[in-house]
């Protein structure tokens, strides 16, 4: 860290220091006109213009080579899967379009260079190039706004599913509760006026419903193929429940309750043996290694994604995806509320 | 100090005589530079203001970067930047982390790219690109300027109150913002930003009434609308922009006041905070976030339009050759104006909001995409074939279309909800809005004041300083900016103090590093443009009238700073402003003064 302050000390010594023989050189010079744009500057700007251009796609390349592997693995849910198969078509496009237009830009940044005899084209419009830059990217957006708003739809709609299981995630400053129906398969009623030490959730202690609801902190599983829905409540701010690893995100609104679905279809177990995620791991783990830190085995993460107090980046919790008859266990291990409340 | 001249600013038939005698004219101190209505000493107090706030929240963001990318690690020099209680041993505070996010993002977002560019640059090129004595009413200008004053002064005074200043992020969405025990910055330090906000707001409102009716009649004998150059449909636009959507700000800003104060509960329901139940019910705060994004949307246009003005002035006039499309041109700032309004939604998709809303804002935002390429292919092919004359100003506006678009096209990803639910508010956010309005709006505020410098300051910058100065900016810029993405890929959501609280970053210290060392590379770059920068205004050479050989009526004043702009009669302009390297004339380009030729077309016909 030393080093580093060092290295920006003598920069900086270097750059006053340079200042300070250009402000000579300057006075030197007084009486001329250093502002007039020569053509060796002209030339000389373009070719660093085509310079950068390169180096600026080798920096692109560079970090795609490099970093792209940290990127989140494969979507662990149904809908996050199409997910990832329009991320890809679309990243294709926009990088395509990002190369091209800014090779043309360097390119003729370079080569039209002003020289001191040369003069420029008059070229004022052409309707034709004009209604094919208006045409080709409203084709373009034409496919990406269908495709875009068909899924939308399908992850948006209400669930049918007669199987689906309702978990409720609630958030606050700064962690977060998930609450499951129980035996009753109904998520009990809520009042926030009630919510004290031992009401962390604010359950309406009148609702019978609400007695085997079981709170989950830390850690909570759900099964995999089963379509689950999640209820989002937040207690003092908004807070939002992301789950990169399932391309799912939602906020959560004081007095409102909102909502996102989405059916797992990968493990954590089989995740942790996906060759990607391996070589991700392997990643997380040598730099854990460098700090001295203890191995992690991959998990699904919640994440709090708005910003909410000073321990935002700090609120999360870990989703555990398994078997249905693993998950069936774990939930009967779970207390529910009364039987804590009774103790 | 509303002294005799006002009647000089105003009195445009009757001003020849007070021109001529203009040395004469007695001016103290005050009204010369402090309370000045002319239009061009605004325009210098605006920029200057506008450095000055922009150093400051550049230093910021240097603190929360170092923080980002050596988490934990003790740095002297941000214990001598914030003191022993917000940088302890040299290690930032995770609430002042939040402030300097907030107020890094509201001076650049509001003071520099707003006040700072539309304020400049208005103010000094309406009356002289339309051919006008000064703005229609001096005094509205010099209120305009002083409410930004203490408008900034304000957003500084609140960094050194007890609990800091304001820390919810520069959107303040409440409750958090509304609610003093949600976090310290909550308190008094939110009160000041909305202070600050609303002055501001009364600031913009008063330029942007100003330069609308400047625009629309006090343009000079022969300036058609569409004989206007670029910039001043930029400004105008602009202008209309935040004519419409900054009351609204107001509004969501003054009910927020209400619930912060008077108990009333426009945001507030169901809250429990602070160990006990608020009373506050039947508010959301998903109608802050309407009502505050139906300006922040306009707001990316109010900050991008005069930087696509500036530049498109700027690209024609060193390409030599006429902007390519003038009318696509114009027609494309109408639609970007018309459509921000009916963008607003896509800050919102997983808010709450009804997802068939969702889908209406995914059409809409997407269109955008339509005029914004069309602007981006004529600024190319306006270089096409031209003989580019590489000064500065030039560089930069090249660097504006290359960020322009680099940051463009991720906004198509973005702007579809579906594929927005994963990287919405990670740095694929950060990095998008950084490089498509941030550096292509401070790309934009460098041109012009690298190509103007010698109308407000009458004399040039160093030319070299300022190659060095861009090279360096531009490729700081993408050092900081562009691995930002990979960021997002990872699902590194965004205002985290840290990214070392959960496993799953833990390999991307080293992107953080090389954002945070490019940061720091591009600060110190700054130090070259503010020592060529003021050191030219004192000791640059002197600038020939018309040093870049261009078309508009500015560079037919002469180079004094004298009150009506043009001694004698004002020019009567016969041609639109992009006449470079017409065929058969004698020159490359032809000043907007003179007169077309027998059988010549104007506006870029053929012959």
């Amino acid at each position: 860290m030393k080093l580093l302050i060092l290295l920006g000390l003598v920069l900086l010594i270097i750059a006053v220091h340079q200042l300070m023989r250009v402000i000579e050189l300057s006075r030197e010079f007084k009486n001329t006109t250093e502002w007039q744009v020569k053509e060796s500057d002209n030339l000389f700007n373009g070719k660093l213009m085509l310079v950068f251009g390169f180096l600026f796609f080798a920096f692109f390349f560079w970090q795609v080579n490099r970093w792209n592997d940290n990127s989140l693995p494969g979507a662990g849910s149904v809908h996050g899967q199409k997910i990832d198969v329009l991320w890809d078509a679309n990243i294709y496009l926009v990088t395509f379009i990002f190369l091209v237009v800014n090779a043309f830009l360097f390119y003729y940044a370079y080569k039209y260079a002003g020289k001191k005899d040369s003069k420029a084209v008059f070229f004022a419009h052409d309707n034709r190039l004009e209604m094919l830059w208006t045409i080709v990217p409203a084709a373009a957006l034409a496919f990406i706004i269908i495709f875009g708003l068909k899924y939308w739809n399908e992850i948006t709609e209400k669930s049918t599913d007669e199987n689906r299981i309702t978990i409720e995630l609630y958030a606050k400053q700064f962690d977060w509760t998930a609450r499951y129906a129980g035996k009753d398969k109904t998520l009990g009623s809520t009042d926030y006026r009630q919510i004290d030490g031992g009401n962390s959730v604010g359950l309406d202690t009148l609702d019978a419903t609400s007695y085997d609801d079981i709170l989950i902190k830390n850690e909570f599983h759900i099964p995999v193929n089963k379509e689950i829905v999640f209820k989002m409540r937040s207690r003092d701010v908004i807070h939002s429940a992301y789950m990169p690893h399932f391309r799912a995100q939602m906020n959560c609104v004081p007095g409102m309750v909102t909502e996102f679905k989405f059916t797992p279809n990968k493990t954590t177990a089989e995740m942790r043996k996906d060759p990607y995620v391996i070589q991700l791991m392997k990643g997380i783990n040598d730099a854990r290694a460098l700090r001295g830190e203890e191995a992690v085995e991959f998990d699904y993460q919640l994440l709090c994604n708005k910003i909410c107090g000073a321990s935002h980046y700090n609120m999360g919790m870990i989703i555990v995806v398994e078997s249905e008859k693993d998950y069936k266990e774990w939930l009967s291990k779970q207390k529910p509320i009364k039987a804590i409340a009774s103790k | 100090m509303a002294n005799a001249h006002s009647a000089t600013i105003t009195d445009h038939v009757g001003h020849h005589d007070h021109a001529h005698d203009h040395d004469d004219h007695h001016e103290s101190f005050v009204s010369k530079y402090v309370f000045s209505m002319d239009h061009k000493m605004i325009s210098r107090q605006f920029l200057i203001t506008a450095i000055v706030m922009a150093i400051i929240a550049m230093t910021m963001s240097i603190i929360f970067r170092m923080q980002l990318a050596w988490p934990g690690e003790k740095f002297a020099f941000i214990n001598a930047m914030l003191g022993d209680k917000w940088g302890k041993d040299g290690v930032l505070d995770p609430n002042m982390y939040l402030a300097l996010v907030t107020i890094h993002g509201t001076i650049m977002v509001f003071f520099v790219l707003t006040g700072g560019l539309s304020g400049t640059f208005s103010n000094l090129l309406i009356p002289y690109q339309i051919g006008a004595r000064d703005m229609a009413s001096g005094f509205l200008n010099m209120l305009s300027y002083w409410f930004f004053f203490v408008s900034s002064v304000i957003m500084l005074t609140s960094l050194f109150i007890e609990d800091g200043p304001a820390s919810g992020g520069w959107t303040i969405y409440p409750p958090l913002s509304a609610l003093p025990e949600a976090m310290p910055g909550s308190k008094l330090g939110m009160t000041l930003w909305l202070i600050s906000m609303t002055l501001f707001v009364v600031s913009s409102l008063l330029g942007g009434i100003n330069y609308i009716v400047t625009i629309i009649n006090l343009r000079t004998k022969g300036m058609k609308m569409t004989r206007m150059p670029l910039t001043i449909w930029a400004f105008l636009i602009t202008a209309v922009l935040g004519l419409l959507s900054f009351p609204v700000l107001v509004s969501c800003v003054l009910l927020l006041i209400c619930d912060r104060s008077l108990g009333t509960s426009f945001y507030l329901s169901d809250i429990y905070i602070g160990g006990r139940p608020l009373d506050n019910v039947g508010g959301s705060p998903v109608l802050f976030e309407h009502l505050f994004w139906f300006l922040g949307h306009p707001e990316v246009y109010i900050v991008l339009l005069p930087a696509l003005g500036i530049t498109s002035e700027i690209i024609s006039t060193n390409s030599r050759k006429p902007i390519f499309g003038y009318r696509a041109m114009i027609g494309s700032m109408l639609a970007i104006g018309f459509l921000s309004f009916i963008v607003w939604g896509h800050h919102m998709y997983l808010t709450g909001m009804n997802p068939f809303l969702g889908s209406v804002f995914v059409f809409t935002t997407l269109l955008i995409a339509i005029p914004s390429a069309v602007k981006a292919f004529n600024y190319i092919t306006t270089l096409w074939k031209g003989n580019i004359q590489y000064t500065p100003a030039m560089l930069f506006s090249v660097g504006l279309v290359s960020s322009f678009v680099t940051g463009g096209v991720t906004g198509i990803i973005l702007a579809d909800s579906t594929l927005d639910i994963n990287v919405h508010d990670t740095y694929f956010v950060v990095a998008h809005f950084h490089i498509v309005m941030g550096l292509s709006a401070i790309f934009g505020m460098f041109a012009g004041v690298y190509h103007w410098f010698p109308k407000m300051f009458l004399r040039m910058m160093n030319k070299k300083l300022g190659y060095l100065h861009f090279w360096l900016t531009f490729v700081s810029a993408y050092g900081v900016f562009f691995p930002m993405h990979f960021l997002g890929l990872a699902g590194v959501p965004r205002r985290y103090y840290t990214n070392s609280a959960f496993p799953m970053f833990d390999n991307l210290v080293d992107i953080n590093e090389v954002v945070t060392i490019a940061a720091i590379i591009g600060a110190l770059a700054q130090v070259v443009f503010l020592f060529n920068f003021f050191y030219s205004i004192f000791r640059g050479e002197k600038s020939p009238q018309n040093p870049w050989n261009s078309n508009t009526i500015e560079w037919t004043t002469p180079m004094a700073n004298i009150h009506g702009n043009w001694p004698g009669a004002l020019p009567v302009v016969h041609r639109w402003a992009y006449d470079y390297s017409k065929p058969g004339a004698e020159n490359d380009f032809i000043p907007q003064t003179v007169p077309l030729a027998e059988g010549e077309q104007d506006g870029g016909g053929g012959h």
